[in-house]
């Protein structure tokens, strides 16, 4: 099921029946369902126009939200990025800023 | 047809690996399992098997790399005894709760300290808790048996789980006894090929192995795990009935030794139940007393109704412990068995002995004073002394 | 393996194979190291990802999320070296036995914690063997995950939970230890010591290498830790910059036992530019410390010295 989330399947809740053997994953990425974003305590805003694409930014982020296709950075993953501030610091034309909060 | 032989249980050991031919083997030498990789190193560099050994730096990166090894999908195994069994204590946990089907040669030997290079159980009943299936020897021909047996076992889906094949070191290891081989195809046969379902190498998959998961995952993580050992019960009996059809040889969870009748009963682990044999048959033969004895071969999973259901007519019951559980009260088997007896209801009278620590001798004679001391208990309802040394030398008369 | 141009564009548009949704800190040093070392996989390569237990490990892999595109294991603390080289030779033999096809690299992962100290003897037994896989060390120069204790990795004067900083202590008293010359004595073809630069071309290259050549490799990567080492977490870049400028954390390579020079700041800065934004090392710059900071220097000069010997 395409929109079916790692959680629907094994959570908190589930019987033991349900619980994968010897607690093995047999897929990718599921990390991708949990939303890291929550803990965001400031915000990075992209601001296309004044973005060169120099893609500077994009090695530098933890938590790898910053989308790439074919040498082009698109606009923030919000579902994860945790607001650290790094490309902020290193974009070197001001088309990233920080702001308060979520 | 059966090839005879002469092989010592290591040897017999090593050419049921040799004819298991298993994808990895990383092992690091301790007397008295050493042979065990040595000749596994021999037919490799003869060109007789395709295993690839890991000469590994410690025991504990053995059972790592086993794990490692058997998690990418590979048939894995290793070989220890005593401290080597201690410092991959960690790794056997990891192992079965990763549910690997790992095989491990155990060659029993008493823990440090101080070092004895000698027979007990002190290292397989320390892991007792870990998860692993433990099936026990008597002799070189069980022991060969039951390492054929193990990949059955372990590699069953409704296992998964790795099993030690356990044997007393230097008694059986290095003593050398007839025995009757198995021909290769019929091994190669018997055990087949390993097909896990998951693998870290599985081009169609991926897999992440070895999670941290909080405390709402764990219990229902160890229920599971207790599954797959309540299913190896059954998957033990039925491999084991496979492997009666074709070698003649019978294997249970215990071998009852002239129980039908018995009413005073040893029962015991590993090569001393040659010895008391002897000693029943001694005992029958001049008294016509009626005495039998218990071999205990799986311990894990632990037979509990089985063995209550066997002890059932018995008056009076001895429990024979080859290590020390230093509860200030019994032993491991001993514990195990008088909780299955009185689960049970059972009417029977048990003491437990410690025998054998360290490799010390246990004879004929020492049998026949216990199966005494069984009738006298029998008769006067008497206990004086629950726990018992074997063989122990004391400036006191009463000891324990 | 041939020298092919780092192309930045070209590589930041290759498929990322570490997932957001871990758990590490803002601002983590340790998962940007893994996004670039993953990074320099060819795109068709399948690989086995190790990671000894530690701060990446329980946040990257918390059940049932993994953060890794390809197959993952985690075993113990100590045996990150001892269990891919039994997953590396599994590889081996099945790919011998015609079970598998697929072309896998084996890279390890594991934090200072794991490899200098607890992990040492394993990762020792792994690089002798020759086994083909690449260990990777995240070194935050403290054992993070457990709250920031001392490792061997940890830099002398550190202000850790187990080495404070007080009124008769100046924080670690060892300079810390040399792991990237110790695995090249291991005579493994391919070391490799790096961190963070603006286009991470360093650590990529780095990266290529070790996983393309044949044979045991290793590398170490100096990977800051804003919770650890008490500096804002925007500023990583700037701190792995001062790291590199003062030659407290050179960038080099030992090939085939060739060591080569791969960085040279023209203006060498004092190391205490290096120091002054952590808070680990605050207590340095009381007055009553101001020694220390040339004791220090005096250190970095000394080793900054053999290096550049020896890589002539």
């Amino acid at each position: 099921m395409a929109n079916e989330k790692i959680y629907d399947r094994i959570n908190e809740q589930s019987p033991w029946q349900d619980i994968t053997e010897g607690n093995k994953i047999f897929e990718a990425a599921t990390s991708k369902d949990f939303c890291t974003g929550e803990w965001r305590t400031a915000t990075p805003v992209w601001s296309a126009e004044k973005c060169k694409q120099c893609l500077l930014c994009t090695p530098v982020c933890p938590d790898s939200s910053i989308p790439v296709n074919a040498g082009k950075r698109g606009d923030f993953d919000y579902d994860h990025c945790k607001g650290c501030g790094i490309c902020a610091k290193v974009c070197p034309f001001g088309a990233i800023s920080m702001r308060e909060g979520k | 047809m059966a090839i005879r032989e002469r092989l010592s249980g290591n040897e017999a050991v090593a050419y049921a690996i040799r004819q298991v031919d298993p994808d990895v083997m990383p092992a690091f030498p301790i007397t008295p399992s050493t042979e065990i990789p040595q000749y596994v190193a021999n037919y490799i560099a003869n060109g007789e098997i395709d295993t690839e050994f890991i000469h590994v730096e410690s025991e504990h990166s053995a059972m790592s790399a086993t794990v490692g090894a058997s998690a990418a999908g590979a048939r894995a195994v290793t070989a220890t005894s005593s401290c080597g069994m201690a410092l991959m204590w960690e790794e056997l946990y990891v192992a079965a709760s990763n549910r690997l089907p790992i095989v491990l040669a155990l060659v029993n030997r008493a823990l440090s300290g101080p070092i004895n290079i000698n027979a007990d159980h002190s290292d397989s009943m320390g892991a007792r808790d870990s998860g692993w299936i433990q099936i026990y020897a008597e002799s070189n021909q069980e022991v060969y048996d039951n390492y054929i047996q193990a990949f059955p076992i372990a590699e069953d889906k409704r296992v998964h789980l790795p099993v030690m094949v356990c044997q007393d070191g230097f008694i059986t290891s290095h003593g050398v006894e007839n025995i009757l081989l198995v021909e290769d195809d019929k091994v190669k046969d018997f055990v087949g090929e390993y097909e896990p379902d998951h693998y870290l190498l599985n081009a169609s998959e991926r897999m992440a192995v070895g999670p941290y998961a909080v405390s709402n995952y764990y219990m229902e993580t160890k229920r599971a795990q207790r599954q797959a050992m309540i299913n190896a019960r059954e998957v033990i009996l039925e491999v084991a009935d496979r492997f009666e059809r074709m070698t003649g040889r019978r294997y249970g969870f215990f071998e009852e030794y002239r129980m039908e009748d018995a009413e005073y009963a040893v029962v015991i682990i590993g090569s001393a139940a040659g010895t008391c044999k002897a000693a029943v048959d001694e005992i029958r033969n001049t008294t016509g007393k009626r005495v039998g004895l218990i071999k205990i071969r799986v311990f894990r999973p632990f037979p509990e109704e089985e063995i209550a259901k066997a002890l059932s007519g018995v008056k009076a019951a001895a429990v024979m412990d080859r290590s020390e559980m230093f509860a200030a009260a019994g032993g491991p088997l001993g514990a195990e068995v008088r909780a299955a007896l009185y689960q049970a209801h059972g009417t029977a009278e048990v003491v437990n002995y410690f025998y054998g620590l360290g490799g010390r001798d246990i004879t004929v004679s020492d049998f026949k004073a216990v199966y005494d001391r069984l009738e006298t208990i029998a008769r006067t309802h008497i206990i004086t002394d629950m726990y018992e040394y074997i063989g122990l030398r004391s400036a006191q008369t009463k000891e324990v | 393996m041939e020298k092919t141009t780092y192309n930045f564009k070209e590589v930041m548009s290759k498929p990322e194979r570490l997932a957001p949704g871990h758990r590490m800190c803002a601002g983590c040093g340790g998962t940007i190291t893994v996004r670039t070392v993953l990074r320099a996989l060819e795109e068709g390569d399948r690989a086995v990802i190790g990671n000894a237990t530690g701060c990446l490990e329980v946040s990257s892999f918390m059940y049932p999320y993994t953060a890794y595109e390809d197959s993952y294991i985690h075993n113990a603390f100590e045996n990150a070296g001892a269990t891919l080289s039994g997953v590396e030779t599994a590889y081996h033999v099945l790919r011998k036995k015609g079970k598998i096809r697929d072309n896998f690299k084996f890279i390890t992962f594991g934090g200072d914690g794991g490899t200098y100290d607890i992990g040492f003897q394993s990762l020792s037994g792994a690089m002798e063997r020759g086994h083909d896989m690449v260990y990777v060390c995240y070194d935050n120069g403290a054992y993070m995950n457990t709250g920031t204790q001392r490792s061997s990795a940890t830099p002398q004067y550190a202000d850790t939970t187990t080495t404070p900083a007080g009124k008769v202590s100046a924080g670690k008293v060892q300079i810390r230890k040399d792991l990237a010359a110790i695995m090249a004595e291991h005579h493994i073809p391919y070391v490799g010591q790096s961190t963070f630069t603006s286009n991470f071309k360093d650590l990529y290259t780095k990266a290529q290498k070790a996983i393309y050549t044949p044979g045991a490799a290793f590398l170490n990567v100096l990977s800051p830790c804003p919770r650890g080492w008490g500096y804002d977490p925007s500023e990583m870049m700037n701190i792995c910059k001062l790291a590199v400028d003062t030659c407290y954390w050179p960038m080099f390579e030992v090939i085939e036992g060739r060591w080569i020079l791969n960085y040279e700041p023209k203006n060498k800065l004092p190391v205490e530019d290096f120091l002054r934004p952590q808070r680990r090392f605050k207590h340095l710059f009381k007055k009553e410390n101001e020694e220390l900071i040339g004791r220090f220097q005096e250190e970095i000069d000394k080793q900054w010295e053999e290096l550049r010997n020896k890589c002539n």
